[in-house]
């Protein structure tokens, strides 16, 4: 890649500049700042569809009382039950049984604050999904 | 010089990756001045990997670069730097013993999971354990960090830093930490170059394991063509674009870390007076310029939504290209430094 082609593609990366290595006329390689490439947006872009597209089905669930909002928290911080439950040091056959509502209603405060915590959000945020 | 305090202010270096970026200002801040790709180079960072078994979102994993750490440890083996590092199981206890090293004015490295840095673009922010990056200072508990993929030095609390040192999964960093301990003053970079370069023929040409090295990037374009049959339009999109990523996403200086090689490859002939290394920077540039064909026309296919016809074959046939042009420049490779 030449130092005249190296994309600046605005994108995911905000108003971050990376470097790519190019080349300069005499062929020397030289470190060039790029403000992000099409390709990379695009695929970045498909990642987070999947990801969305799968969080807006768990999101009905929810609100249809078939999972817990533990689901829905679990899933928008990209984790799945063996991640969390290793961020909780929890059993993941108790975190699994937490998924569903009427497990998850029953959480003693306790139990609440160590899943809000790994969120970073309240206890009262726990219990809300959006 | 054995590192005992140091009073240099510390300056923020860009970098293309985080591991080879790290070390490259580390060692410069003790006034040995060495490049990124010459880091990456003498590391032996340049790798591939395709683990079909190991999933990541869903995808089979697949690396540009070998094993986190790896790259800190040969560097620092060949020139002969000597480096500390610590492993905690308690979080505040590994925010303490940072704390003292840094109050020394010691600059320190960390691992950390990218998905708790709150500074970091939010397109990135997935759960990736094996980021490097330095800790440099601290103003209470605010930490004063470099982090070389970014542009501007940045400032993260205690309770996110901690967070991130303590990220859980797969190459969950426990709380890794590390500072040189002694930088010489003079090393022999011809020597180390050799070396470095020998380590990555050895990894992608003379490995019996087929997932990895040039036989790993074959094994991968086979399992690529099958994928639209096999696990059907969305996962293999899906997949698609996780290899581009993986591929070009922050971090890898463009077409999967080819072209810092290149540019390793053409700074060690300057230094070793060596036109052969010169003419094979030049064919691993046209390399990694073809990785990145192929990310542009899998990103096209990401796009249309086409699965259809012979756009993965097509795909595939690419990368065996690359497998085949990446052998023949091992092998000249090897013959300048065996």
């Amino acid at each position: 890649m030449e130092k005249k082609d190296v994309p600046q593609d605005q994108g995911i990366l905000g108003h971050v500049r990376v470097i790519c290595y190019a080349t300069d006329k005499n062929g020397e390689y030289v470190k060039s700042q790029s403000a992000g490439w099409e390709p990379t947006n695009i695929a970045n872009g498909i990642a987070w569809e999947f990801i969305n597209e799968e969080l807006a089905g768990i999101l009905e669930k929810v609100k249809k009382k078939k999972l817990s909002p533990l689901a829905y928290h679990m899933n928008k911080n990209l984790m799945d039950v063996k991640l969390l439950s290793q961020y909780t040091g929890l059993g993941a056959w108790r975190v699994k049984r937490h998924l569903k509502p009427r497990a998850f209603n029953k959480l003693d405060d306790e139990a609440l604050q160590r899943y809000a915590s790994v969120f970073n959000v309240t206890v009262e945020q726990l219990k809300e999904v959006s | 010089m054995i590192v005992e305090k140091t009073d240099t202010a510390f300056i923020h270096r860009q970098g293309a990756h985080c591991e080879s970026g790290a070390t490259s200002s580390l060692l410069s801040h003790y006034g040995l001045n060495a490049s990124e790709p010459l880091v990456f180079g003498i590391g032996a960072g340049i790798f591939f990997g395709y683990f079909p078994i190991i999933k990541v979102y869903g995808s089979p994993f697949i690396t540009y670069r070998n094993t986190p750490g790896r790259i800190l440890k040969s560097t620092a083996k060949r020139l002969n730097v000597r480096f500390e590092t610590f492993r905690f199981k308690d979080p505040e206890r590994a925010m303490d013993a940072l704390d003292g090293v840094i109050d020394k004015g010691i600059p320190v490295g960390l691992q950390a999971g990218i998905y708790w840095l709150p500074y970091m673009p939010d397109a990135m922010r997935f759960h990736f354990n094996a980021h490097s990056l330095i800790v440099y200072g601290r103003e209470g508990n605010d930490y004063l960090i470099s982090d070389t993929v970014l542009n501007e030095p940045v400032v993260c609390s205690r309770k996110d830093l901690m967070k991130a040192r303590f990220a859980k999964g797969l190459l969950a960093p426990k709380g890794k930490m590390y500072y040189l301990s002694d930088v010489p003053e003079k090393v022999d970079f011809p020597r180390a170059i050799k070396n470095g370069i020998k380590e990555a023929c050895r990894m992608m040409i003379k490995t019996p394991v087929p997932l990895i090295g040039v036989r790993g990037i074959r094994m991968f374009a086979k399992a690529l063509r099958q994928w639209p049959e096999k696990y059907g339009k969305r996962k293999a999109l899906l997949h698609l674009s996780h290899a581009i990523r993986m591929q070009e996403e922050i971090g890898t200086g463009g077409g999967g870390f080819r072209l810092m090689y290149a540019a390793f490859l053409n700074e060690a002939g300057h230094i070793m007076g060596n036109e052969r290394l010169l003419e094979l920077s030049k064919r691993m540039t046209a390399i990694g310029d073809q990785w990145r064909e192929f990310a542009l026309y899998g990103a096209r296919i990401c796009k249309n939504r086409s699965t259809d016809g012979d756009n993965f074959d097509r795909l595939g046939d690419i990368i065996l290209d690359c497998a085949a042009k990446e052998h023949q420049l091992y092998k000249d490779l090897w013959e300048i430094v065996r």
